[in-house]
Protein backbone atom coordinates (compact mmCIF):
# COMPACT_ATOMS: atom_id res chain seq x y z
CA UNK A 1 0.00 0.00 0.00
CA UNK A 2 1.60 3.29 -0.81
CA UNK A 3 1.67 6.26 1.28
CA UNK A 4 -0.67 8.76 0.84
CA UNK A 5 -0.64 12.83 1.83
CA UNK A 6 -4.25 13.50 2.74
CA UNK A 7 -6.08 17.53 2.22
CA UNK A 8 -8.22 17.09 5.46
CA UNK A 9 -8.96 20.76 5.23
CA UNK A 10 -9.04 22.64 1.65
CA UNK A 11 -6.77 25.25 0.78
CA UNK A 12 -7.51 27.85 -2.03
CA UNK A 13 -7.39 26.94 -5.26
CA UNK A 14 -5.05 23.94 -4.17
CA UNK A 15 -3.18 21.93 -7.90
CA UNK A 16 -1.00 19.92 -8.80
CA UNK A 17 1.50 22.06 -10.60
CA UNK A 18 4.49 21.42 -12.59
CA UNK A 19 7.23 23.14 -14.68
CA UNK A 20 4.44 23.17 -17.70
CA UNK A 21 3.36 21.40 -20.60
CA UNK A 22 4.90 22.33 -23.83
CA UNK A 23 4.47 20.92 -26.98
CA UNK A 24 0.44 20.87 -27.73
CA UNK A 25 -0.47 24.62 -27.47
CA UNK A 26 -0.76 24.42 -31.09
CA UNK A 27 -3.48 22.46 -30.45
CA UNK A 28 -4.62 24.47 -27.99
CA UNK A 29 -3.86 23.17 -24.82
CA UNK A 30 -2.46 25.75 -22.13
CA UNK A 31 0.95 25.86 -20.96
CA UNK A 32 -0.25 25.77 -17.35
CA UNK A 33 2.38 24.75 -14.57
CA UNK A 34 3.57 26.60 -11.32
CA UNK A 35 2.86 30.75 -11.30
CA UNK A 36 5.78 30.92 -9.71
CA UNK A 37 8.37 28.45 -11.34
CA UNK A 38 11.30 28.94 -8.95
CA UNK A 39 9.59 28.90 -6.09
CA UNK A 40 8.46 25.06 -7.01
CA UNK A 41 12.12 24.33 -8.19
CA UNK A 42 13.22 25.28 -4.86
CA UNK A 43 10.00 23.60 -2.62
CA UNK A 44 11.42 20.13 -4.89
CA UNK A 45 15.25 20.39 -4.28
CA UNK A 46 14.47 21.22 -0.45
CA UNK A 47 12.39 18.21 -0.55
CA UNK A 48 15.31 16.16 -2.19
CA UNK A 49 13.47 16.51 -5.83
CA UNK A 50 14.58 17.29 -9.43
CA UNK A 51 13.34 21.49 -9.45
CA UNK A 52 10.83 20.42 -12.20
CA UNK A 53 8.47 18.19 -10.06
CA UNK A 54 4.98 18.13 -9.63
CA UNK A 55 4.18 19.86 -6.13
CA UNK A 56 1.03 21.16 -4.77
CA UNK A 57 -0.07 24.41 -5.57
CA UNK A 58 -2.23 26.78 -3.57
CA UNK A 59 -3.60 30.26 -3.62
CA UNK A 60 -3.36 32.41 -0.41
CA UNK A 61 -3.76 29.49 2.01
CA UNK A 62 -3.10 25.92 2.13
CA UNK A 63 -4.97 24.11 3.90
CA UNK A 64 -4.69 21.58 6.26
CA UNK A 65 -3.00 17.81 5.77
CA UNK A 66 -2.64 14.39 7.46
CA UNK A 67 0.49 12.27 6.41
CA UNK A 68 -0.55 9.08 5.63
CA UNK A 69 2.64 6.80 5.22
CA UNK A 70 5.67 5.94 7.09
CA UNK A 71 7.33 9.14 7.26
CA UNK A 72 7.48 11.91 4.53
CA UNK A 73 9.78 15.03 4.15
CA UNK A 74 8.24 17.81 2.92
CA UNK A 75 8.90 21.80 1.95
CA UNK A 76 6.82 24.88 1.80
CA UNK A 77 7.56 27.77 -0.06
CA UNK A 78 6.48 30.72 -2.27
CA UNK A 79 5.86 33.64 0.48
CA UNK A 80 6.43 33.79 4.64
CA UNK A 81 3.14 30.61 4.95
CA UNK A 82 2.30 30.58 8.73
CA UNK A 83 3.14 26.77 8.72
CA UNK A 84 2.54 24.37 12.03
CA UNK A 85 2.70 20.45 12.82
CA UNK A 86 0.21 19.42 15.37
CA UNK A 87 0.51 22.95 16.42
CA UNK A 88 4.01 23.78 16.41
CA UNK A 89 5.14 26.14 14.02
CA UNK A 90 7.16 25.61 11.24
CA UNK A 91 9.29 27.98 9.20
CA UNK A 92 8.45 27.92 5.42
CA UNK A 93 11.94 27.93 2.96
CA UNK A 94 13.06 24.56 4.75
CA UNK A 95 12.29 21.15 4.76
CA UNK A 96 11.07 18.51 7.45
CA UNK A 97 10.50 14.95 7.81
CA UNK A 98 6.74 14.34 9.18
CA UNK A 99 5.35 10.57 10.64
CA UNK A 100 2.57 9.34 10.52
CA UNK A 101 -0.37 11.26 11.51
CA UNK A 102 0.52 14.16 12.10
CA UNK A 103 -0.98 17.28 10.76
CA UNK A 104 0.26 19.72 8.52
CA UNK A 105 -1.31 23.59 8.49
CA UNK A 106 -0.33 25.79 5.88
CA UNK A 107 -1.94 29.56 6.95
CA UNK A 108 -1.63 32.46 4.59
CA UNK A 109 1.28 34.40 3.54
CA UNK A 110 0.94 38.50 3.80
CA UNK A 111 3.83 38.55 0.75
CA UNK A 112 2.41 35.80 -1.60
CA UNK A 113 -0.60 34.70 -3.45
CA UNK A 114 1.05 31.60 -4.56
CA UNK A 115 2.39 28.81 -2.28
CA UNK A 116 4.07 25.18 -3.35
CA UNK A 117 3.94 22.37 -1.45
CA UNK A 118 6.59 19.43 -2.12
CA UNK A 119 7.14 16.17 -0.94
CA UNK A 120 10.07 13.61 -1.23
CA UNK A 121 9.43 11.38 -4.21
CA UNK A 122 6.83 13.36 -5.70
CA UNK A 123 3.46 12.12 -6.65
CA UNK A 124 2.36 8.53 -7.95
CA UNK A 125 0.66 10.39 -10.52
CA UNK A 126 0.59 9.75 -14.05
CA UNK A 127 1.55 12.63 -16.46
CA UNK A 128 -1.22 13.63 -19.25
CA UNK A 129 0.59 14.78 -22.38
CA UNK A 130 3.70 14.73 -21.36
CA UNK A 131 3.24 16.92 -17.40
CA UNK A 132 1.38 16.79 -14.45
CA UNK A 133 0.23 20.50 -14.32
CA UNK A 134 -3.20 20.86 -13.93
CA UNK A 135 -5.77 23.12 -16.41
CA UNK A 136 -9.27 23.26 -14.50
CA UNK A 137 -10.79 24.62 -17.32
CA UNK A 138 -10.33 21.83 -19.83
CA UNK A 139 -9.71 18.99 -17.22
CA UNK A 140 -6.14 18.17 -18.71
CA UNK A 141 -4.22 16.90 -15.85
CA UNK A 142 -7.19 16.24 -13.39
CA UNK A 143 -9.12 18.49 -11.20
CA UNK A 144 -9.07 20.80 -8.26
CA UNK A 145 -8.01 18.84 -5.36
CA UNK A 146 -10.33 19.32 -2.76
CA UNK A 147 -10.94 17.78 1.02
CA UNK A 148 -10.85 14.39 1.25
CA UNK A 149 -8.38 13.24 -1.71
CA UNK A 150 -5.44 11.52 -0.42
CA UNK A 151 -2.66 12.08 -2.67
CA UNK A 152 -0.47 8.92 -3.62
CA UNK A 153 3.27 9.35 -2.57
CA UNK A 154 6.34 7.92 -4.64
CA UNK A 155 7.52 6.98 -1.28
CA UNK A 156 6.47 5.57 1.87
CA UNK A 157 9.74 6.64 3.84
CA UNK A 158 11.57 9.57 4.16
CA UNK A 159 14.87 9.89 2.59
CA UNK A 160 16.93 10.34 5.68
CA UNK A 161 20.22 12.86 5.63
CA UNK A 162 20.14 16.58 6.91
CA UNK A 163 17.10 18.96 6.48
CA UNK A 164 17.88 21.81 4.36
CA UNK A 165 16.72 25.70 4.07
CA UNK A 166 17.18 28.31 1.49
CA UNK A 167 16.74 32.10 1.69
CA UNK A 168 13.64 33.16 1.23
CA UNK A 169 12.61 34.52 -2.47
CA UNK A 170 12.22 38.15 -1.95
CA UNK A 171 10.93 40.40 -4.53
CA UNK A 172 11.82 44.02 -5.15
CA UNK A 173 9.25 46.66 -6.45
CA UNK A 174 11.04 47.66 -9.55
CA UNK A 175 9.05 47.91 -12.66
CA UNK A 176 8.14 45.29 -14.10
CA UNK A 177 10.13 44.60 -17.60
CA UNK A 178 8.10 44.39 -20.84
CA UNK A 179 8.92 44.17 -24.50
CA UNK A 180 6.80 46.28 -26.44
CA UNK A 181 4.03 44.41 -28.69
CA UNK A 182 3.38 42.40 -30.56
CA UNK A 183 0.48 44.79 -31.36
CA UNK A 184 1.96 47.89 -30.22
CA UNK A 185 0.69 49.56 -33.55
CA UNK A 186 -2.48 48.91 -31.92
CA UNK A 187 -2.15 52.10 -29.33
CA UNK A 188 -0.81 55.58 -30.28
CA UNK A 189 2.98 56.17 -29.06
CA UNK A 190 1.30 58.94 -26.41
CA UNK A 191 -0.92 55.89 -25.76
CA UNK A 192 1.81 53.46 -24.79
CA UNK A 193 3.61 56.02 -23.04
CA UNK A 194 0.83 56.39 -20.47
CA UNK A 195 0.58 52.98 -20.06
CA UNK A 196 4.31 53.16 -18.83
CA UNK A 197 4.01 55.99 -16.81
CA UNK A 198 1.21 54.82 -14.69
CA UNK A 199 0.97 53.40 -11.48
CA UNK A 200 -1.09 50.49 -11.83
CA UNK A 201 -2.99 48.03 -9.13
CA UNK A 202 -3.30 44.67 -9.13
CA UNK A 203 -6.89 43.91 -9.77
CA UNK A 204 -9.28 41.64 -7.50
CA UNK A 205 -10.23 40.39 -10.34
CA UNK A 206 -7.14 37.24 -11.10
CA UNK A 207 -6.31 33.36 -10.70
CA UNK A 208 -4.16 31.50 -13.14
CA UNK A 209 -5.43 32.37 -16.05
CA UNK A 210 -4.25 35.99 -15.63
CA UNK A 211 -4.18 39.33 -13.40
CA UNK A 212 -6.40 42.51 -14.04
CA UNK A 213 -4.15 45.58 -13.87
CA UNK A 214 -6.56 48.45 -12.48
CA UNK A 215 -5.82 52.19 -13.86
CA UNK A 216 -6.94 54.49 -16.35
CA UNK A 217 -8.02 52.66 -19.29
CA UNK A 218 -6.04 52.29 -22.38
CA UNK A 219 -7.15 53.48 -25.53
CA UNK A 220 -7.23 51.66 -29.02
CA UNK A 221 -5.93 53.43 -31.86
CA UNK A 222 -7.01 50.90 -34.49
CA UNK A 223 -10.43 48.72 -32.40
CA UNK A 224 -9.53 46.15 -30.73
CA UNK A 225 -10.92 43.33 -33.14
CA UNK A 226 -7.55 41.97 -33.84
CA UNK A 227 -7.36 38.41 -36.08
CA UNK A 228 -6.75 36.01 -33.48
CA UNK A 229 -3.14 35.21 -32.95
CA UNK A 230 -0.78 33.04 -30.84
CA UNK A 231 0.38 34.49 -27.07
CA UNK A 232 1.95 33.49 -24.31
CA UNK A 233 1.90 33.84 -20.50
CA UNK A 234 3.24 36.99 -19.95
CA UNK A 235 1.40 39.20 -22.86
CA UNK A 236 -0.44 42.25 -21.55
CA UNK A 237 -3.58 42.05 -23.20
CA UNK A 238 -5.99 44.99 -23.77
CA UNK A 239 -9.28 44.06 -24.25
CA UNK A 240 -12.75 46.66 -25.60
CA UNK A 241 -12.78 47.92 -21.87
CA UNK A 242 -9.72 48.83 -22.37
CA UNK A 243 -8.76 47.55 -18.88
CA UNK A 244 -5.75 45.56 -19.66
CA UNK A 245 -4.89 41.81 -18.35
CA UNK A 246 -1.82 40.21 -18.04
CA UNK A 247 -1.65 36.95 -19.02
CA UNK A 248 -0.81 33.85 -16.97
CA UNK A 249 0.05 30.33 -16.92
CA UNK A 250 -3.74 28.90 -17.70
CA UNK A 251 -3.81 31.16 -20.69
CA UNK A 252 -5.67 30.34 -23.93
CA UNK A 253 -3.25 30.33 -26.49
CA UNK A 254 -4.55 32.33 -28.88
CA UNK A 255 -6.58 35.43 -28.13
CA UNK A 256 -8.50 38.05 -30.31
CA UNK A 257 -7.11 41.18 -28.14
CA UNK A 258 -4.66 43.89 -29.19
CA UNK A 259 -0.99 42.95 -27.07
CA UNK A 260 0.22 46.10 -25.75
CA UNK A 261 3.33 44.27 -24.09
CA UNK A 262 4.88 41.22 -23.02
CA UNK A 263 6.41 40.69 -19.79
CA UNK A 264 9.60 39.25 -19.48
CA UNK A 265 9.66 36.17 -17.65
CA UNK A 266 11.70 36.78 -15.54
CA UNK A 267 9.44 39.27 -14.02
CA UNK A 268 6.40 37.11 -14.26
CA UNK A 269 6.90 35.08 -11.03
CA UNK A 270 7.12 38.55 -9.53
CA UNK A 271 3.76 39.60 -11.28
CA UNK A 272 2.11 36.65 -10.25
CA UNK A 273 2.96 36.90 -6.53
CA UNK A 274 1.49 40.47 -6.36
CA UNK A 275 -1.55 40.44 -4.48
CA UNK A 276 -4.25 42.54 -5.18
CA UNK A 277 -4.04 45.95 -4.44
CA UNK A 278 -0.05 45.78 -5.24
CA UNK A 279 1.54 48.82 -7.30
CA UNK A 280 2.81 47.95 -10.33
CA UNK A 281 4.41 50.18 -12.86
CA UNK A 282 5.82 49.09 -16.40
CA UNK A 283 9.49 49.88 -18.18
CA UNK A 284 9.86 49.02 -21.46
CA UNK A 285 13.22 46.99 -23.09
CA UNK A 286 14.28 45.75 -25.98
CA UNK A 287 14.46 42.27 -27.13
CA UNK A 288 18.11 41.95 -26.65
CA UNK A 289 18.18 43.36 -23.52
CA UNK A 290 15.50 41.15 -22.33
CA UNK A 291 17.34 37.93 -23.47
CA UNK A 292 20.60 38.80 -21.08
CA UNK A 293 17.84 39.38 -18.34
CA UNK A 294 16.77 35.89 -19.18
CA UNK A 295 19.99 34.16 -19.21
CA UNK A 296 21.42 35.76 -15.93
CA UNK A 297 17.65 34.32 -14.84
CA UNK A 298 18.50 31.30 -16.31
CA UNK A 299 21.81 30.61 -14.90
CA UNK A 300 20.83 31.07 -11.10
CA UNK A 301 17.48 29.07 -11.62
CA UNK A 302 19.16 26.28 -13.47
CA UNK A 303 20.85 24.97 -10.68
CA UNK A 304 18.34 25.77 -7.63
CA UNK A 305 20.26 23.22 -5.75
CA UNK A 306 22.76 25.14 -5.13
CA UNK A 307 20.73 27.39 -3.38
CA UNK A 308 20.58 24.91 -0.33
CA UNK A 309 21.85 24.82 3.14
CA UNK A 310 21.72 22.43 6.07
CA UNK A 311 19.74 23.32 8.42
CA UNK A 312 20.45 22.76 11.89
CA UNK A 313 18.93 21.64 14.78
CA UNK A 314 16.08 19.02 15.25
CA UNK A 315 12.33 20.08 14.11
CA UNK A 316 9.87 21.00 17.27
CA UNK A 317 8.35 17.73 17.69
CA UNK A 318 11.26 15.69 17.81
CA UNK A 319 11.92 15.84 21.60
CA UNK A 320 7.80 14.74 22.07
CA UNK A 321 9.00 11.38 20.35
CA UNK A 322 12.17 11.52 22.58
CA UNK A 323 15.16 12.34 20.63
CA UNK B 1 -13.21 49.44 -40.88
CA UNK B 2 -10.02 50.08 -39.10
CA UNK B 3 -7.47 51.96 -41.27
CA UNK B 4 -4.73 49.75 -43.27
CA UNK B 5 -1.30 49.25 -41.27
CA UNK B 6 1.21 50.98 -43.55
CA UNK B 7 3.46 47.78 -42.95
CA UNK B 8 4.79 45.20 -45.62
CA UNK B 9 4.93 42.12 -44.47
CA UNK B 10 5.76 39.12 -43.20
CA UNK B 11 6.80 41.08 -40.42
CA UNK B 12 8.87 39.75 -37.33
CA UNK B 13 7.58 40.67 -34.26
CA UNK B 14 8.69 39.80 -30.50
CA UNK B 15 6.91 38.62 -28.53
CA UNK B 16 8.55 38.81 -24.68
CA UNK B 17 12.05 37.14 -24.62
CA UNK B 18 11.24 33.62 -26.02
CA UNK B 19 8.49 34.05 -28.84
CA UNK B 20 8.34 35.05 -32.09
CA UNK B 21 5.24 36.08 -33.80
CA UNK B 22 5.83 35.86 -37.55
CA UNK B 23 2.77 37.96 -39.35
CA UNK B 24 2.50 37.34 -43.10
CA UNK B 25 -0.69 39.91 -43.10
CA UNK B 26 -3.98 41.37 -41.06
CA UNK B 27 -6.99 39.20 -42.22
CA UNK B 28 -8.41 35.67 -42.51
CA UNK B 29 -7.48 34.45 -46.04
CA UNK B 30 -6.95 30.86 -46.97
CA UNK B 31 -4.16 32.19 -48.93
CA UNK B 32 -2.53 33.93 -45.66
CA UNK B 33 -3.23 30.67 -43.98
CA UNK B 34 -1.48 28.50 -46.66
CA UNK B 35 1.78 30.17 -45.85
CA UNK B 36 1.68 30.51 -41.81
CA UNK B 37 1.33 26.24 -42.48
CA UNK B 38 4.11 26.31 -45.07
CA UNK B 39 6.92 27.98 -42.62
CA UNK B 40 5.70 25.82 -39.92
CA UNK B 41 6.48 22.66 -42.13
CA UNK B 42 9.46 24.06 -43.50
CA UNK B 43 10.36 25.01 -39.74
CA UNK B 44 10.19 21.74 -38.66
CA UNK B 45 11.36 20.00 -41.53
CA UNK B 46 14.47 22.57 -40.87
CA UNK B 47 14.27 20.86 -36.98
CA UNK B 48 16.59 24.03 -35.75
CA UNK B 49 17.61 23.81 -32.24
CA UNK B 50 16.00 25.44 -29.01
CA UNK B 51 12.43 25.47 -30.91
CA UNK B 52 10.52 24.67 -28.10
CA UNK B 53 7.04 24.45 -30.13
CA UNK B 54 4.86 26.82 -32.39
CA UNK B 55 1.49 28.03 -32.84
CA UNK B 56 0.08 28.53 -36.12
CA UNK B 57 -3.22 30.65 -36.23
CA UNK B 58 -5.03 32.62 -39.11
CA UNK B 59 -1.97 35.01 -40.55
CA UNK B 60 1.07 34.18 -38.51
CA UNK B 61 2.84 31.36 -37.00
CA UNK B 62 3.69 32.23 -33.20
CA UNK B 63 7.73 30.38 -32.53
CA UNK B 64 8.44 29.90 -29.07
CA UNK B 65 11.77 29.04 -28.38
CA UNK B 66 14.47 28.51 -25.83
CA UNK B 67 16.47 32.04 -26.11
CA UNK B 68 19.53 30.30 -23.75
CA UNK B 69 19.70 28.56 -27.91
CA UNK B 70 18.49 30.96 -30.03
CA UNK B 71 18.72 35.00 -29.45
CA UNK B 72 16.30 37.17 -31.03
CA UNK B 73 18.26 38.09 -34.02
CA UNK B 74 19.34 34.62 -34.80
CA UNK B 75 15.88 33.33 -35.40
CA UNK B 76 14.80 36.37 -37.42
CA UNK B 77 18.22 35.58 -39.69
CA UNK B 78 16.66 31.84 -39.74
CA UNK B 79 13.24 32.45 -40.29
CA UNK B 80 14.22 34.98 -42.86
CA UNK B 81 16.57 32.36 -44.93
CA UNK B 82 13.15 29.95 -44.86
CA UNK B 83 11.24 32.42 -46.36
CA UNK B 84 13.47 32.63 -48.82
CA UNK B 85 14.26 29.33 -49.90
CA UNK B 86 11.95 27.92 -52.88
CA UNK B 87 8.52 27.62 -51.85
CA UNK B 88 8.06 25.45 -48.96
CA UNK B 89 5.35 22.46 -50.48
CA UNK B 90 1.88 22.24 -49.01
CA UNK B 91 1.66 19.41 -46.06
CA UNK B 92 1.66 16.25 -46.88
CA UNK B 93 0.38 15.26 -44.38
CA UNK B 94 -2.84 17.38 -44.27
CA UNK B 95 -5.98 15.22 -43.87
CA UNK B 96 -9.37 15.26 -45.14
CA UNK B 97 -12.39 14.56 -43.50
CA UNK B 98 -15.53 13.46 -44.01
CA UNK B 99 -17.80 14.87 -40.73
CA UNK B 100 -21.05 12.91 -40.25
CA UNK B 101 -23.79 15.27 -39.08
CA UNK B 102 -27.01 14.59 -37.29
CA UNK B 103 -29.18 18.13 -38.20
CA UNK B 104 -32.55 16.38 -36.47
CA UNK B 105 -33.84 17.60 -33.00
CA UNK B 106 -32.87 17.10 -30.25
CA UNK B 107 -29.44 17.66 -31.75
CA UNK B 108 -30.14 20.76 -33.87
CA UNK B 109 -31.23 23.75 -31.71
CA UNK B 110 -30.20 26.29 -33.37
CA UNK B 111 -31.17 25.53 -36.83
CA UNK B 112 -34.96 26.50 -37.24
CA UNK B 113 -33.25 30.04 -35.67
CA UNK B 114 -30.62 30.28 -38.11
CA UNK B 115 -32.80 29.75 -40.78
CA UNK B 116 -35.22 31.91 -40.05
CA UNK B 117 -32.59 34.99 -39.56
CA UNK B 118 -31.19 34.14 -43.15
CA UNK B 119 -34.16 33.70 -45.11
CA UNK B 120 -33.82 30.06 -46.27
CA UNK B 121 -35.52 26.69 -45.09
CA UNK B 122 -33.65 24.44 -42.29
CA UNK B 123 -33.41 21.89 -45.57
CA UNK B 124 -31.33 25.12 -47.39
CA UNK B 125 -29.10 25.25 -44.41
CA UNK B 126 -28.40 21.60 -44.27
CA UNK B 127 -27.76 21.81 -47.94
CA UNK B 128 -25.32 24.57 -48.13
CA UNK B 129 -23.75 23.57 -45.20
CA UNK B 130 -22.67 19.76 -46.70
CA UNK B 131 -21.92 21.24 -50.05
CA UNK B 132 -19.34 22.89 -48.87
CA UNK B 133 -15.60 22.42 -48.04
CA UNK B 134 -14.45 23.99 -45.01
CA UNK B 135 -10.02 24.63 -44.43
CA UNK B 136 -8.70 24.20 -40.72
CA UNK B 137 -7.39 27.57 -40.10
CA UNK B 138 -6.42 27.02 -36.24
CA UNK B 139 -6.92 24.64 -33.62
CA UNK B 140 -7.34 26.84 -30.36
CA UNK B 141 -9.67 28.41 -27.52
CA UNK B 142 -10.64 24.98 -26.18
CA UNK B 143 -8.28 21.81 -26.52
CA UNK B 144 -8.59 20.53 -30.19
CA UNK B 145 -10.88 23.28 -31.50
CA UNK B 146 -10.62 23.49 -34.85
CA UNK B 147 -11.38 27.17 -36.17
CA UNK B 148 -12.99 26.42 -40.09
CA UNK B 149 -13.54 28.49 -43.05
CA UNK B 150 -14.97 30.56 -44.67
CA UNK B 151 -18.17 30.25 -44.61
CA UNK B 152 -20.03 30.63 -47.47
CA UNK B 153 -21.96 33.86 -47.83
CA UNK B 154 -25.11 32.70 -47.61
CA UNK B 155 -24.32 31.13 -43.99
CA UNK B 156 -22.86 34.45 -42.57
CA UNK B 157 -24.56 35.29 -39.20
CA UNK B 158 -23.69 37.81 -36.59
CA UNK B 159 -23.13 35.76 -33.24
CA UNK B 160 -26.10 35.36 -30.68
CA UNK B 161 -27.00 38.34 -28.39
CA UNK B 162 -26.35 36.40 -25.21
CA UNK B 163 -23.90 33.33 -24.63
CA UNK B 164 -24.67 29.73 -24.31
CA UNK B 165 -23.35 28.73 -21.04
CA UNK B 166 -22.74 25.52 -22.53
CA UNK B 167 -23.00 23.65 -25.60
CA UNK B 168 -21.71 20.00 -25.31
CA UNK B 169 -18.91 17.85 -27.07
CA UNK B 170 -19.52 17.04 -30.85
CA UNK B 171 -21.62 20.31 -31.23
CA UNK B 172 -21.75 21.47 -34.72
CA UNK B 173 -21.84 25.59 -34.79
CA UNK B 174 -21.52 28.64 -37.50
CA UNK B 175 -20.92 31.81 -35.90
CA UNK B 176 -20.03 35.18 -38.06
CA UNK B 177 -18.06 34.31 -41.07
CA UNK B 178 -16.73 30.85 -39.30
CA UNK B 179 -17.80 27.34 -38.42
CA UNK B 180 -16.29 24.91 -35.46
CA UNK B 181 -17.08 21.30 -34.04
CA UNK B 182 -16.70 21.78 -30.13
CA UNK B 183 -14.21 18.90 -28.53
CA UNK B 184 -15.11 20.06 -24.86
CA UNK B 185 -17.94 21.98 -23.20
CA UNK B 186 -17.56 25.62 -24.13
CA UNK B 187 -19.58 28.22 -23.71
CA UNK B 188 -20.74 30.11 -27.19
CA UNK B 189 -22.19 32.89 -28.75
CA UNK B 190 -22.56 30.29 -31.97
CA UNK B 191 -25.33 28.88 -33.47
CA UNK B 192 -25.57 24.72 -33.05
CA UNK B 193 -26.44 22.99 -36.46
CA UNK B 194 -26.24 19.74 -35.37
CA UNK B 195 -23.86 17.35 -33.78
CA UNK B 196 -21.66 14.74 -34.56
CA UNK B 197 -20.36 11.78 -33.03
CA UNK B 198 -16.66 12.66 -33.62
CA UNK B 199 -14.52 14.34 -30.90
CA UNK B 200 -11.67 16.34 -31.93
CA UNK B 201 -10.69 16.00 -28.64
CA UNK B 202 -10.06 12.73 -26.64
CA UNK B 203 -7.23 11.57 -24.22
CA UNK B 204 -8.36 8.12 -24.57
CA UNK B 205 -7.24 8.09 -28.63
CA UNK B 206 -3.79 7.40 -29.92
CA UNK B 207 -3.84 10.68 -31.42
CA UNK B 208 -5.75 13.08 -28.62
CA UNK B 209 -6.19 15.76 -31.69
CA UNK B 210 -8.11 14.78 -34.70
CA UNK B 211 -7.52 18.28 -36.75
CA UNK B 212 -4.73 20.10 -37.73
CA UNK B 213 -4.40 23.57 -39.44
CA UNK B 214 -4.37 22.79 -43.05
CA UNK B 215 -6.96 19.70 -43.32
CA UNK B 216 -10.12 19.89 -45.21
CA UNK B 217 -13.58 19.15 -43.88
CA UNK B 218 -16.67 18.24 -45.43
CA UNK B 219 -19.90 17.43 -43.16
CA UNK B 220 -21.90 14.87 -44.20
CA UNK B 221 -25.79 14.67 -43.00
CA UNK B 222 -26.24 11.19 -41.09
CA UNK B 223 -30.10 9.85 -39.56
CA UNK B 224 -30.65 9.13 -36.26
CA UNK B 225 -30.02 5.64 -37.20
CA UNK B 226 -26.97 6.01 -38.55
CA UNK B 227 -26.04 8.26 -35.83
CA UNK B 228 -26.91 6.16 -32.83
CA UNK B 229 -24.76 3.52 -34.93
CA UNK B 230 -21.74 5.75 -34.94
CA UNK B 231 -22.02 6.65 -31.56
CA UNK B 232 -21.95 2.47 -31.21
CA UNK B 233 -18.33 2.25 -32.48
CA UNK B 234 -15.41 1.75 -30.90
CA UNK B 235 -13.37 4.99 -31.20
CA UNK B 236 -11.07 3.83 -33.55
CA UNK B 237 -13.27 2.09 -36.16
CA UNK B 238 -15.29 5.36 -35.98
CA UNK B 239 -12.00 7.00 -37.05
CA UNK B 240 -11.37 5.15 -40.19
CA UNK B 241 -14.68 5.72 -41.28
CA UNK B 242 -14.45 9.33 -41.27
CA UNK B 243 -10.55 9.71 -42.58
CA UNK B 244 -9.15 9.87 -45.76
CA UNK B 245 -5.52 10.92 -46.65
CA UNK B 246 -5.49 13.79 -49.00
Amino acid sequence: MSGRLRMIDPGLHATLQDSGRFGWRRFGVSVSGAMDPPALALANVLAGNPPDSAAVEFAQTGGTWQIDTESCRIAVTGGSFAISVDGATLAPWRSYTLRQGQVLSIGSARDAVWGYLAVAGGFAIAPQLGSCATHVRSGIGGRRIEAGDALPLGLTQAPGGNEHFVAPLRWTPSPMRVVLGPQADYFAPETIAAFLAATWQAGHRGDRMGIWLEGPPIAHARGFNLVSDGLVPGCIQVPGSGQPVVLLMDCQTAGGYPKLATVITPDLPRLAQSRSGTRLRFAAIDVEAAQQLYRAYHAVFATPERALRVAPGPPPWESWFGG
Amino acid sequence: MRPALDVSYPRFLPVGDGALSVEFGDAISPALNDRVIALDIALAAAELPGIVETIPSYRSLLICYDPMELAHRQIVAEIGRLLSGRGAPRPGTSAAWSVPVIYDPPFAEDLPEVANRLGVTPEQVIAIHTGWEFQVYTVGFAPGLPYLGELPPALHISRRETPRPAVPAGAVLIGGIQATIVPVPVPSGWYQLGQTPLRPFDLQRKDPFLFRPGDRIRFRQVNRGEYDHLMGLDRDDLLASVRTLA
